[in-house]
Parts: C-alpha cells; sequence; structure tokens
C-alpha cells in the first residue's frame, strides 16, 4: 500500500502478463500437430486452423480461466478464512462437484451433463457448508473451517466408494477427472464470464480485503461492512471454485500458492495480489497443460498432477528465499 | 458549550445472562480523557466496543456526533471513531507503513490508492512514535511493544475526534506508557479530541483521566469527574482489596495494602 508499493505494481503486472503471454503462445503451439499461430488464423479452413480453432484456443483459454479463477478463489478464501494456508477447495466444494461428476461419468453422461452435474454438486456442497455454519445465524471463521473440512472429508468418503462400486473401464476417466484434466475443455465462454464477474467484484472489494486479513474487529472499527463482505467472498470464491471445477477437475495447489509466490514477491496489498493471481494462476495452468502434452507426448499427463510437480520446488525456493530478511 | 461527540442515555449492555452496565447514561464531550476502570471480565471491551458501534446494545440509544449510531454506516462511524484493540493478529505479512496507512481506508474509494496527503499524515505519525526506521519492517516480525505502538500509529492516523483505546499500555514500558498517555493527553488538549481508554493501572488513570467511568459489577456504574470517582473507598470497593492512599510530589497515588 506504500507508494513503493503502488510504484512497483504495475512493473509487476507488466511481467506477469509477458508470462501470460508467452504460457500462452507456449499452450497453443505444443500439441501432436505442429501448428503455426499466424498460418491457423489466416486459414481458418485448413487442417492447422480446424486444430488451433478447435481444439487448442479452447484448451488454452480455458487453462488460463481455470487457473486465474483458481487463484482469485484461494486468495479470497486465504483471507476469508484468515488463513495462508486455505485453498479454494478446503470448505469442500471440489468434494461436491466430484461426486456430482462421478456420478455423470457412472451414468454414462456425456458432456454437458457431466459439467452440469459437476457444478450442480459444487453449488449443493456451497449451500450445505454454509447452512450449516451459519446455525443460528453465528458463524465465525472456525465454525466454516470445520463444517467445511469435515463436509469435504464426507465427500472424500463418497468418492473412494463410487471409485470402489464402478467397473474397470469408468474407473481410469473418473481418475482423469479426479486428477484435473483439460482434454475434454471446449468451451472457456462460461467460466470467462464468471472470470470477468468474480474478478472485477475482487478488484472493488480489495482495500476491504486487505482489512479482513487483519481480523473481523479491526476492519470492522475501520469502516468495513464485515458482515456482508464475508458473504460476498464466500459466495465468490465458491462460484469461482465450482466452475473452475467443473471446466477442469480438480487441480490442486494454483489457488494455494499463486497468492502465495505473489505475496512472496512483495505483492500483498489486494489491490496489486487479485490482479496479479489472475495473471499468475492462469500461467501457471498455461505452462503446466502444455507440459501435461509435451513431457510423454503422444500421452498426456493429467495436468493437475503436474501443477503440483511444478508448484512445490518453485514454493518452497520462494519460502527459502523469503526467510532471510525480516523486511517486508 | 464544548461539542458533544458522544451522548448515551439509559443503555444496557449484556454479555449472555450477566449485566455489564445497566441504564448507563454517558456523555464525551471534545477536550474530555475518559478512563474505564474495572475487574477482568467485568465488560469492558464488551461496553467499548458497544459504544463503539462493534455490537448492539440491549436496550438505549447512543448518538454519535447527534446522529444515533444505528443510522450510520460503518465508514462514517470510523471517521469521528477510531478504536484499538487489545491484541493484534497478524496473519499475512504488511510492512509498518502499509499497516498504517489501513487508518485512511474510510476516507478512500474503491481500490483507490492512497495519496500523497495520506502518507504525509502517516509518516507524521510514525515520527511522533519513533517508528519511522520500522517503516518497511513486516509487521510479523516485531515485538509486542513495537507491534503496539504500530496499532496506536494506525489508530491515529485514522484522524477520528473520539479515540476509544482498550488498554493501550498493553506491552509497553514505562517510557513507551508514559510516551503514548502524554500523547493522548495533548490530543485531547490540544486537538480538541476525545479519549476514552480502559486502563488497569488506578495510578496512570489518576495522572491523565479527568473523567472515569466504573464498572462495578452485576451491572452497576458510576461516572464522573476523576476527583470524584478517585476515592479509596470506591476503588477498594472496584477491586475487592483494601488499599493505601498516598500523596506524592507526583499526585496522589495508590498502593495495594
Amino acid at each position: 500500500m506504500s507508494k513503493m508499493h503502488q510504484a512497483r505494481t504495475l512493473p509487476l503486472l507488466l511481467v506477469l502478463g509477458a508470462a501470460t503471454l508467452l504460457g500462452g503462445w507456449f499452450s497453443l503451439t505444443t500439441g501432436p500437430v505442429h501448428l503455426s499461430i499466424v498460418d491457423a488464423i489466416q486459414q481458418p479452413a485448413s487442417l492447422q486452423g480446424q486444430v488451433f480453432w478447435e481444439l487448442r484456443w479452447p484448451r488454452t483459454a480455458s487453462a488460463f480461466v481455470t487457473g486465474a479463477l483458481l487463484g482469485v478463489a484461494g486468495a479470497m478464501m486465504q483471507v476469508l478464512l484468515r488463513n495462508p494456508l486455505a485453498d479454494p477447495y478446503i470448505l469442500g466444494v471440489s468434494g461436491g462437484a466430484s461426486v456430482g461428476a462421478l456420478v455423470a461419468i457412472l451414468a454414462g453422461a456425456g458432456a454437458l451433463l457431466l459439467q452440469s452435474f459437476a457444478f450442480g454438486g459444487a453449488l449443493f456442497s456451497t449451500l450445505l457448508v454454509f447452512s450449516l455454519a451459519h446455525g443460528k445465524g453465528n458463524w465465525d471463521t472456525t465454525r466454516l473451517l470445520l463444517t467445511g473440512v469435515v463436509l469435504a472429508a464426507g465427500w472424500g468418503a463418497i468418492i473412494s466408494l463410487l471409485l470402489a462400486l464402478s467397473p474397470g473401464v469408468q474407473v481410469q476417466g473418473m481418475l482423469f477427472w479426479l486428477m484435473g484434466d483439460l482434454s475434454a475443455a471446449r468451451t472457456p465462454l462460461p467460466g470467462s464470464l464468471v472470470l470477468a464477474g468474480v474478478g472485477v467484484s475482487a478488484l472493488l472489494l480489495a482495500p476491504s480485503l486487505n482489512l479482513l486479513a487483519g481480523g473481523e474487529l479491526r476492519a470492522a472499527a475501520l469502516g468495513v461492512e464485515t458482515g456482508r463482505l464475508r458473504t460476498t467472498i464466500y459466495v465468490l470464491a465458491s462460484l469461482a471454485t465450482a466452475t473452475a471445477v467443473t471446466q477442469a477437475g480438480n487441480i490442486g495447489f494454483v489457488g494455494l500458492i499463486a497468492p502465495h509466490l505473489l505475496r512472496l514477491a512483495g505483492a500483498r496489498d489486494h489491490r496489486a495480489l487479485i490482479p496479479g493471481v489472475v495473471l499468475l494462476g492462469g500461467t501457471l495452468l498455461l505452462v503446466a497443460d502444455g507440459l501435461s502434452r509435451l513431457l510423454v507426448a503422444p500421452r498426456q499427463l493429467p495436468v493437475g498432477v503436474l501443477t503440483a510437480l511444478l508448484g512445490v520446488p518453485l514454493f518452497l525456493l520462494l519460502l527459502y528465499r523469503s526467510q532471510r530478511s525480516p523486511h517486508a | 458549550m464544548p461539542e458533544q461527540l458522544l451522548h448515551c442515555r439509559g443503555v444496557d449492555v449484556r454479555i449472555g445472562q450477566v449485566d455489564v452496565a445497566r441504564g448507563l447514561d454517558l456523555d464525551i464531550q471534545a477536550g474530555q480523557c475518559w478512563c474505564l476502570l474495572g475487574r477482568n471480565g467485568s465488560g469492558k471491551t464488551t461496553l467499548l466496543h458497544t459504544l463503539a458501534g462493534l455490537r448492539a446494545p440491549a436496550a438505549g440509544h447512543i448518538k454519535l456526533g447527534g446522529t444515533p449510531l444505528q443510522q450510520l454506516t460503518r465508514t462514517h462511524i470510523a471517521r469521528r471513531l477510531g478504536l484499538l484493540f487489545q491484541d493484534n493478529k497478524d496473519p499475512f505479512p504488511a510492512s509498518v507503513l502499509e499497516t498504517v496507512l489501513q487508518g485512511r481506508h474510510p476516507y478512500l474509494h474503491n481500490w483507490q490508492w492512497e495519496s500523497a496527503t495520506d502518507h504525509d499524515i502517516a509518516n507524521r505519525i510514525l515520527d511522533r512514535l519513533g517508528l519511522r526506521r520500522f517503516a518497511q519492517r513486516n509487521v510479523q516480525t516485531l515485538s509486542g511493544g513495537e507491534r503496539q505502538r504500530v496499532a496506536i500509529a494506525t489508530l491515529l492516523t485514522q484522524q477520528t475526534d473520539l479515540l476509544f483505546l482498550d488498554e493501550p499500555t498493553n506491552h509497553l514500558d514505562l517510557h513507551h506508557q508514559l510516551d503514548i498517555l502524554d500523547l493522548l493527553r495533548d490530543e485531547c488538549r490540544d486537538q480538541h479530541k476525545a479519549v476514552f481508554m480502559v486502563l488497569h493501572d488506578i495510578n496512570l488513570a489518576a495522572r491523565y483521566a479527568d473523567h472515569v467511568l466504573l464498572l462495578l459489577g452485576d451491572g452497576e456504574t458510576r461516572a464522573g469527574t476523576a476527583q470524584e470517582i478517585l476515592q479509596t473507598a470506591l476503588l477498594e470497593q472496584l477491586y475487592g482489596h483494601r488499599l493505601i492512599e498516598l500523596e506524592t510530589p507526583a499526585g496522589t497515588a495508590w498502593l495495594p495494602r
């Protein structure tokens, strides 16, 4: 928030923006068909053009949108729970989505129905946690966290049960879905709309998020309507997570690590953190998704595995470096 | 007539079934320095939060600058009344300057950055509290006393007429206790602000407060000027302990017998 901080925000966002473009280029040009972006755009009817417009572009855009949604949701969940270790899935949203998706796969449903089931499951879980934690009108962070974590464990049990009872043919698809997979991504449009809505709202709330991070009473004493803000954050973060899970299954680590990396890089003010986390979350997933197609080509890896493999060392490195100085 | 900043009539404050205050009448005027005394668990913090609009009273009405508290938005309250909390938790890293600048939040619009004026205010207060060299330090790495002074700096940066402080001397050494209380008294006298603070030290209360509110338990309260209230018999009743009153060159002092 300092002037220095403000001055540092623009360069940081520019660097992240450049990284996003590079990540996008990497993702668009990676795959079994070698592709020149310029040719593909100029000749949409050619094989290159078809691969580009029907496969690469939707997948790349979905990867960015999913990562960005997870980043924003993670940043907001961390503030809501006042815990830097919170991730978007901590309150069981993904568990509900997974159960919905697995049931759809088990029933042999198509992609559209699968997404509807996943989204429905996520929303159901969100409402369930909210109404259980809300109880008699008094919900605090601990109660919300406990309700969410317990419910997530319940979903976990149901997922295991579904996996155990399913025929082997379907288990493979289920596991891929559970590990996070973008290969089925066809249209990034709904996700983009949600990202725009959630992103803009989060930006407008950014100064209040700064205060809420220091505690509810402190924020209230400085003019924040904390009750309303809390509900808003919960709804926005859950919507973002539900959309991301519906698009791409469970992709771990992006929502936890993207806000963290930015905080370690000095962007602690949410006016810088929110736009930063959109770009960084999106970029991380672009790169991970590109690599997931490249590393064991022509086979593909579940992208969720790669986000963790990339994220862990990156995070540990920055954490190690940040220990050296007491200066913020 | 001095400006009336806070006005309470018939205020009841309850925690569950326990009465903290019953039928409390209180007028805080510009220039006054109030001290709230009471035993542990008597509800001092709860009363402070109620008067600051953070929780609703069980009965009665509270007016801030002539307007009923419940008709004001949190932002409007925060422009007139600032509150120092007993403890400061920092789950996320932030620099001292960032933390102090949060005091300007009630005056900012959405996604607006603090202006040069906001920075000037914050820097002046950091200077006054001897915190300038800590400006870029992470608040998570500060000592308890340093963190407390940062919290007080944030409160002063808020530039409110009413300053509510819950144990402002927490974690502070003797020098800094007196420095902070001197500063608060000057704010009252010179800037026509009003201070309402919880203290545990009767002697500091006697030295700085011109008005005192006692929470005697079971909802019983006693408010008045420091001279009226700081009587040995009343203080003995308050703390349930025999006291000895001493006249010293620095004023009246009380010691436990």
